[in-house]
């Protein structure tokens, strides 16, 4: 099957999971990513590059689980850009590369002479796209940010918990996901201008602009409203106020730390899950109707709390899903990943062959394409690994020269 | 010019896709919403202008369908879906969350479509994906979201709590999904001329969205375990969201772990006249002096690395006991410490720097005789820019408009 965009190659500094993420999804559709990592550090810009997880008791810099599972499909070479010919070698790589990528802090590039302006003076329409928290304009821009902050300053942070609690925020960094996903439209949306226009451009991509957009309709209760989201009783982000849903949330299981999210959306799905349910606390005049039930979410959410505590998920889940009601247990890793039909069932979890980790699952990609479906095959690449395919294809140099390098500290 | 100026996407109209269709219009695609009679659910989802109820005064559907034209076609009745096919004859993408079997029960999915547009790029989006039984069951945001794992992750170290969703959390992932989709494959239509059919999962896209969740349990088999306001982990870590002198909270993210940055703490922690309150200040001082790498891995089982370790996290908890939140951020910040303020959305989008960066984008509204602030642009493409070309379109708004163009 053909790939959708192995006609374009990447010239790759990204690291992390935020930018490393969206070049995983270019190299699973056939593009080529060159990685550009230093060898002076061993690549340990990206701190995930030799941390855990490890898939058994070795550990080195190639071994890491985190950095194979956002760089499959890549190339990986090392160019010390202190020394004067490996920048030679980096003008002639992005000479004919079609993208460069990464997420520094603003400024590094620069610092090393490729700034946006050098990049265009060697490619005319190269498209540099630059990632990172706060981007490279607006007074925080020099500030520095990871996933876990941009949370928090964008307000996402702040609309994910319980009232009374401090905020619960994200138990990982959706934001660096998610800033790779608006890097991949990003790059993508730069493309297709060029091929209508000829014209590259440079993408200021700043991670809390894309995380800020996501609470929109919040934004505009407050535009339009003048209604903040920090007041009495929020945030309560298990129940649902667009639309307004109850009872909506996730509720105890029976045994140790064990959870199922219910969701009425309307009469319908209400009067199923009475039916079920089945106890007196049902017929309450306070629950009659969703208003009433609104208005009375704590005392529902304990009669409902009481049932579900005493049932096994099995139990819960089966009943609810028989009579129609939207049901789902909160699922740990092991039982989404190992137990559950649909995530194998639609190869979600692919395994690639790296040089030294050997076969290991990492995540697939969740959408099937009819006529360029992803491949995601390869483990990432240990540090220079492509030293010499890349820079005797795609440069042309010699054995020698490549040795030469090597032992003058270039790559 | 805009990116995707001349690429027409039909959206049928539903809650999950409406922020993809949106993403794809303030880009310049022209992206025509297809509602039933009566309208999309969503035209009545809070909050209201005003508080206004009605079906043009939603704010949620403001917010998610800017930039799109919006048509009201009945497809169940034989002469909407003749005007379906019409308007799928121009479209370049067709963008939908249906059920399962409707598109193909009406004759309208992509096996038939691809007779009246050859190179249609589909993008369906189910909640477990085409070949799965599992999507015939109803669900919302919070069910996607449960199943796919990431309240596993979040919510707080009293395990007596429930776990947490992040608001629309499913139904954004998979947004973002179906346009990185859509736009690989207009990027290789451009090439090759060539259309196709793509089965976005909602459940998929949460589940590879989960970060060390997944990836410690396929590489070694351990599982994360929630804490409060911070990353889920195999074996806890310490706190990072401090409460500041305000009530409000900064998340103090990854803790000094440089020389520099122990150095520059220190000298800050002195300059607001704290050392005093923290005997382990002395640990800082060890830590700006710090000679070789200074491995985080022996956290725990070297004394002394600890010891410098925790005396970073003890500085910040001190120093934002004592400072307001705003405060306590840009501080950190000037000191070179990637620290956040746990901002609520209003306060972050009147922060300044969001308004630096062009963040307050308004819109007039002329049917109401008022300009709305919106939210602004996810990526700055500036040959290509990101704009809202138009408010959100009323029921069948545009009728007239596009039955003449065809």
């Amino acid at each position: 099957m053909p790939a959708a965009l192995s006609s374009f190659r990447i010239c790759d500094f990204t690291g992390q999971l935020a930018g490393a993420g969206a070049t995983k999804w270019l190299a699973a559709f056939g593009a080529e990513v060159i990685r550009i990592e230093d060898p002076v550090r061993q690549g340990r810009w990206d701190i995930l590059r030799g941390i855990g997880p490890f898939v058994d008791e070795r550990r080195g810099i190639n071994l890491g689980g985190a950095f194979n599972n956002h760089n499959t499909n890549k190339l990986g070479i090392t160019l010390n850009l202190r020394t004067e010919r490996a920048k030679e070698i980096l003008t002639e790589i992005v000479k004919q590369s079609d993208v460069v990528t990464e997420n520094f802090a603003k400024g590094v590039l620069e610092r090393w002479g490729f700034g946006y302006e050098r990049l265009r003076d060697i490619k005319p329409d190269i498209i540099y796209v630059s990632n990172c928290g706060f981007g490279h304009v607006g007074p925080y821009s020099d500030f520095k940010a990871w996933g876990p902050i941009v949370q928090a300053v964008s307000g996402l942070t702040f609309a994910s918990g319980l009232p009374d609690q401090p905020p619960a925020g994200w138990g990982y960094s959706y934001m660096d996901h998610t800033g790779g996903y608006y890097m991949v439209m990003a790059i993508l949306l730069a493309l297709i201008h060029r091929r209508k226009t000829g014209e590259g451009q440079w993408v200021d991509l700043a991670t809390t602009d894309g995380a800020l957009g996501l609470n929109g309709p919040s934004l505009l209760d407050w535009t339009v409203n003048g209604r903040p989201s920090r007041r009495d009783g929020q945030p309560h982000s298990n129940r649902s106020q667009m639309p307004p849903m109850a009872p909506h949330g996730i509720y105890p299981l029976a045994g140790d730390d064990k959870w199922i999210a219910v969701a009425c959306r309307h009469e319908d799905d209400w009067r199923a899950l009475v039916g079920v349910v089945n106890e007196a606390w049902c017929s309450n005049p306070s629950f009659a109707d969703l208003e009433s039930r609104l208005d009375a979410q704590d005392a529902l959410d304990e009669g409902l709390s009481t049932w579900t505590a005493q049932r096994s998920k099995v139990d819960v889940q089966n009943a609810l899903q028989e009579a129609g009601v939207p049901v789902a247990a909160v699922l740990m890793p092991e039982e989404r990943i190992d137990l559950d039909p649909s995530t194998a069932d639609f190869g979600l979890w692919p395994t690639v062959q790296h040089t030294e980790i050997g076969a290991v699952r990492v995540d697939g990609l969740p959408a099937h394409f009819s006529a360029t479906e992803w491949r995601i095959d390869r483990g990432a690449p240990c540090i220079g690994e492509h030293n010499e395919e890349v820079l005797t294809n795609l440069l042309g140099l010699g054995a020698d020269e490549i040795a030469d390098l090597r032992s003058d500290g270039v790559i | 010019m805009t990116a995707l100026n001349g690429l027409r996407v039909i959206e049928l109209a539903s809650e999950p896709i409406a922020l993809a269709g949106k993403l794809l219009a303030d880009m310049g695609a022209d992206v025509i919403l297809v509602e039933p009679p009566g309208g999309d659910a969503c035209r009545n989802y809070p909050p209201f202008l005003d508080d206004q109820p009605g079906e043009d005064r939603s704010l949620f559907w403001w917010h998610y369908h800017t930039s799109k034209r919006g048509v009201v076609i009945d497809l169940d009745e034989p002469s909407g879906r003749d005007r379906f096919r019409a308007l799928i004859a121009t479209a370049d993408v067709l963008l939908e969350a249906q059920p399962r079997a409707r598109l193909a029960t009406l004759q309208l999915d992509y096996d038939n479509l691809v007779a009246h547009r050859v190179d249609l790029i589909h993008v369906a989006v189910t909640p477990f994906g085409r070949s799965d039984e599992k999507s015939d069951l109803p669900v919302t945001d919070l069910i996607v979201t449960a199943a796919a794992g990431p309240p596993w992750s979040c919510g707080y170290d009293d395990h007596s709590l429930p776990p947490i969703r992040g608001p629309h959390q499913a139904y954004h992932t998979a947004s973002h999904f179906a346009v990185m989709s859509a736009l690989t494959a207009i990027v290789h239509h451009g090439i090759t001329g060539v259309g196709q059919f793509i089965d976005v999962s909602m459940h998929a896209a949460s589940n590879v969205t989960t970060e060390a969740a997944s990836y410690s349990w396929l590489v070694a088999g351990l599982t994360v375990q929630r804490q409060t306001g911070r990353h889920a982990s195999v074996t806890p870590s310490g706190e990072t969201q401090k409460l500041c002198s305000d009530g409000r909270y900064a998340n103090t993210g990854v803790p000094p772990r440089f020389p520099a940055e122990f150095a520059r703490l220190d000298t800050w922690l002195k300059q607001l006249e704290l050392d005093t309150e923290l005997p382990e200040a002395v640990f800082l001082e060890m830590g700006a002096n710090w000679e070789g790498p200074f491995d985080l891995a022996k956290i725990g089982t070297d004394d002394t690395i600890t010891a410098i370790f925790s005396a970073g996290r003890d500085a910040l908890k001190l120093i934002a006991s004592r400072l307001p939140a705003q405060e306590f951020f840009v501080g950190c910040q000037s000191v070179g410490l990637a620290v956040g303020v746990v901002n609520s959305p209003e306060e972050a989008f009147e922060d300044e720097h969001f308004k630096a960066r062009g963040f307050h984008v308004e819109v007039y509204h002329e049917d109401i005789d008022r300009t709305i602030t919106y939210p602004g642009a996810p990526y700055q493409l500036p040959a290509s820019p990101w704009q809202i070309s138009r408010r959100a379109p009323k029921l069948g708004e545009h009728d007239a408009e596009v039955w003449a163009e065809l």
